[in-house]
């Protein structure tokens, strides 16, 4: 038994966000290109939980947390390759088919996974994890921050690397244009159908790896509607963030410290009502939204498809 | 007049080039031979096919028929890149640059997207191309933050940084100051003598006189006529004009025939307006005690430099901006505690200027944009049912009555040309005990078939005994059917003048700040 201050609470509270915040890291930043490109990506919940239930499959089968990444990466792309199709290429509207997508597949992957694991429910083993050297020593922060599966130290690392596209590439400009002014992109010589379909199978991709970090790593197995809305806190932090990513790493910190509360707070031996830790997450939103989210502009062309030479 | 230029090849020619869209032939087996050298004026009014001709040849559109030649070898340009790497460059009436991006990054936009913008190399090759020109541009500024005629300077030299042999400037100059429009004369003047093409498009004559090496004339989708070089330089800008109004109208008609309707001896103020006052705001001018009376029949133009509180004088009248004191008075009545409603019954009635954003609702069928105003009152709305039969019924009379050109009563407004739109705000204000008049800016934006034929229109009006308030800043507009001038600057009514000989001299003379 402990207080709010004692070690153990202190830890697993961290520990917690950093496991909680990684998907809707992963999604944010993923549902972040897809709205500097002009496309509002509903359907990211759909790819995430795809990515949940092809990752699982792929891990539990061959055994490797890395096959299981890939096999969710694919998931969410293949969803996403949807997506793009229906509402890049043929300029359906992206909300109706986004939450289309995203209903269809909660039904679908919960229907799998009754003929497929319902009897057995297979867990997968601990994820294996990369300590890092000196810094896992130090204490409460150490064990909290520096002891995570690898794919946790790269996620934080593709924060760089998407500042770097958007800030240093052609591709970042060209992202930027597409999402502020497509036919202005076109005119320039640059495909926006194209910029945009690439932009969504990123996102599908980042998407997926975060239901399958969800899945394999957070709860060691998949449950039907595993992602519980994280794809959607995901849109909330990539709308909050605008184009930086840094504000999505933020975001999904401070959610992620919420969702975790439930847990932390049992470990501790803390008696509040669970039901009211676990309204935080929502309240932080709210709060964020009354905070930020009035100089959250949003680019010109948000949701709205591309026609060429449509006036 | 246009200086002696050497014309070189053809280095793209259309022939046959037809264009198809639902119900109409946007373009007729247009032939046209852009040269090195030349500024080829397109001239036509509003639909005669330009745009179209210009998003084929930019690569945003096929044509149905026809072959574009390119260098003399057949070349179906397939799409914006296809036409860049082509050498076809087009700056676009409504600008192509992202406004979130500073310059230089709009500048390099369309390079491959592995490669990093190279912003480096590009401000000395922007510097190559720009100082000879005579153009400045800051590299670093975000183009939100420019002037349309800088954002369409940067549009010309990015066509030029990526070694564009053509230029399209598409209804270049509806947005730019008359400094702006001399200035960008002169740059396509530079141009031409670099060797490059220019294809200049517009619907104003006097611009395709002035800055032409040819000009050729389209309306309603067809080629009507081309003035070559030779025979450009030969003729006077009088006799040019003359030739060109006669391709496009069909006749030999000055624009601006000078027709004031008569009126009956009858001096009895109609509208009448004693020492109006309207406060500054932080945007337009207030306005300083106006004063002035309309008889029956009577059109009085007010005059002056656009901002200068015209907007504000029609908005009190019309009820639709508070006054601060004075009086208007209509056939005697006061209406200063009447609200819009109130003083449109009493038969006072305002045409806007902004003839979609505040005067109609664009997706609202034509039928109810007519009876906007008596939306919810009977006979066509009862017990807050709205009866479609008597409404459809009373449209289609007020479409035949106003000749408005459109598809169908239930037919959204802002399908409608800016001609026909002027013409169902006309038929929906003058319904109805119309008594007094406020027209703001009638014909601006229309082209030239609908201007005139909304000045006859005004003079109608005030030939069935109305009191007209005319606001325009086009001074010749003034001059062709005003009884008096009025001119407005700062607010302030600076003096009142009688339509006659020298009158235009005396309110020029007043509207830049002179005694009459």
């Amino acid at each position: 038994m402990g207080g709010f201050f004692s070690d153990t609470f202190l830890t697993a509270l961290l520990f917690g966000a950093v496991t909680a915040a990684i998907p809707l890291l992963l999604a944010g930043l993923g549902e972040q290109m897809s709205e500097k490109a002009g496309v509002l990506n509903i359907g990211i919940e759909g790819m995430m939980i795809t990515g949940a239930y092809i990752g699982f499959v792929g891990a539990y089968y061959s055994g490797s947390f890395w096959i299981g990444f890939i096999a969710g990466a694919a998931g969410g792309m293949a969803v996403a390759t949807l997506m793009a199709l229906l509402c890049v290429r043929f300029g359906l509207n992206q909300i109706v088919i986004g939450i289309a997508l995203t209903l269809g597949l909660e039904g679908l992957t919960a229907l799998l996974h009754h003929f497929q694991f319902s009897r057995s429910y297979p867990r997968l083993p601990a994820a294996e994890v990369t300590p890092i050297p000196l810094l896992s020593d130090i204490p409460v922060l150490g064990p909290a921050l520096f002891r995570h599966h690898l794919i946790v130290y790269l996620a934080v690392a593709m924060v760089g690397v998407m500042i770097w596209v958007y800030k240093r590439t052609q591709f970042g400009l060209n992202l930027q244009a597409a999402g502020d002014k497509p036919a202005a992109l076109d005119v320039a010589g640059i495909d926006v159908i194209r910029t945009r379909t690439v932009a969504v199978l990123f996102t599908g991709g980042m998407a997926g790896i975060g239901g399958a970090y969800l899945a394999n790593v957070g709860a060691g197995l998949f449950i039907p509607f595993i992602t519980n809305g994280a794809g959607f806190l995901g849109i909330v932090l990539a709308m909050l963030a605008r184009g930086r990513p840094v504000w999505v790493l933020v975001g999904a910190l401070i959610f992620g410290g919420c969702l975790s509360m439930t847990t932390a707070a049992q470990v501790a031996g803390i008696r509040i009502p669970t039901d009211v830790i676990q309204m935080l997450p929502f309240l932080a939103v709210m709060a964020m939204l009354v905070l930020f989210g009035r100089r959250a502009g949003l680019p010109a062309a948000l949701g709205i498809p591309y026609e060429r030479g449509a006036r | 007049m246009t200086e002696q230029t050497q014309a070189g090849p053809a280095i793209v020619s259309l022939e046959g080039v037809t264009k198809r869209f639902p119900g109409i032939v946007a373009n007729d087996r247009v032939d046209l031979e852009i040269r090195a050298g030349e500024v080829h004026v397109l001239l036509g009014e509003n639909g005669a096919g330009k745009s179209t001709l210009i998003s084929m040849l930019s690569g945003l559109q096929q044509p149905d028929d026809g072959r574009i030649l390119i260098d003399g070898v057949e070349m179906p340009i397939r799409s914006p890149s296809h036409a860049l790497s082509l050498g076809i460059g087009t700056v676009f009436q409504h600008n192509m640059l992202v406004p979130t991006l500073t310059v230089a990054e709009n500048l390099a936009l369309g390079g491959r997207w592995w490669q990093r913008p190279r912003i480096a190399e590009l401000k000395a090759r922007v510097a190559e191309i720009a100082r000879p020109l005579g153009i400045e541009i800051n590299l670093g500024a975000r183009v939100s933050e420019l002037s349309l005629g800088e954002q369409q300077q940067v549009e010309i030299v990015r066509a030029l940084l990526r070694d564009s042999r053509l230029l399209i400037l598409d209804e270049a100059t509806s947005m730019l100051t008359p400094k702006g429009i001399a200035e960008l004369g002169a740059l396509m003047r530079r141009l031409v003598e670099r060797g490059l093409a220019v294809v200049f498009i517009t619907h104003k004559l006097g611009e395709a006189a002035d800055f032409g090496d040819r000009v050729s004339v389209l309306k309603l989708g067809r080629k009507v006529g081309e003035i070559t070089s030779e025979r450009l330089r030969m003729l006077e800008r009088a006799a040019l004009v003359d030739e060109i109004v006669a391709m496009m109208f069909g006749r030999q008609a000055g624009a601006d025939v000078i027709s004031i309707p008569p009126r009956a001896a009858n001096d009895d103020a109609l509208l009448e307006v004693r020492e109006l006052c309207v406060a500054e705001t932080s945007d337009a001018p207030g306005l300083d005690r106006i004063s002035f009376a309309i008889g029956h029949g009577e059109i009085l133009g007010i005059a002056g430099i656009d901002g200068n509180g015209q907007k504000q004088l029609a908005e009190a009248l019309a009820g639709q901006r508070p006054a601060d004191s004075g009086n208007v008075l209509l056939a005697g009545k006061a209406l200063d505690g009447l609200d819009v409603g109130g003083r449109r019954r009493q038969g006072l009635r305002y045409l806007t200027d902004d003839r979609l954003g505040e005067g109609t609702v664009g997706t609202f069928p034509v039928s109810i944009n007519y009876f906007l105003k008596q939306i919810g009152e009977p006979p066509l709305w009862r017990s807050g049912m709205e009866r479609t039969r008597e409404i459809d019924a009373r449209a289609s009379e007020l479409t035949r009555r106003y000749d408005v050109r459109t598809p169908g009563i239930s037919t959204p407004v802002g399908r409608l040309s800016g001609g026909n739109i002027q013409k169902v705000l006309i038929a929906r204000e003058l319904a109805d005990g119309a008594r007094a008049v406020i027209f703001n800016k009638p014909t601006y934006g229309l082209d030239l078939a609908n201007t005139l034929a909304t000045r006859q229109r005004v003079r109608d009006i005030a030939g069935q005994g109305l009191a007209v308030l005319l606001i325009s800043t086009d001074l010749e507009e003034l001059l062709s059917m005003c009884h008096r001038i009025a001119v407005i600057s700062q607010g302030r009514l600076v003096g009142i003048v009688s339509n006659g000989d020298g009158a235009g001299e005396r309110v020029g003379r007043l509207m830049i700040g002179l005694a009459a």
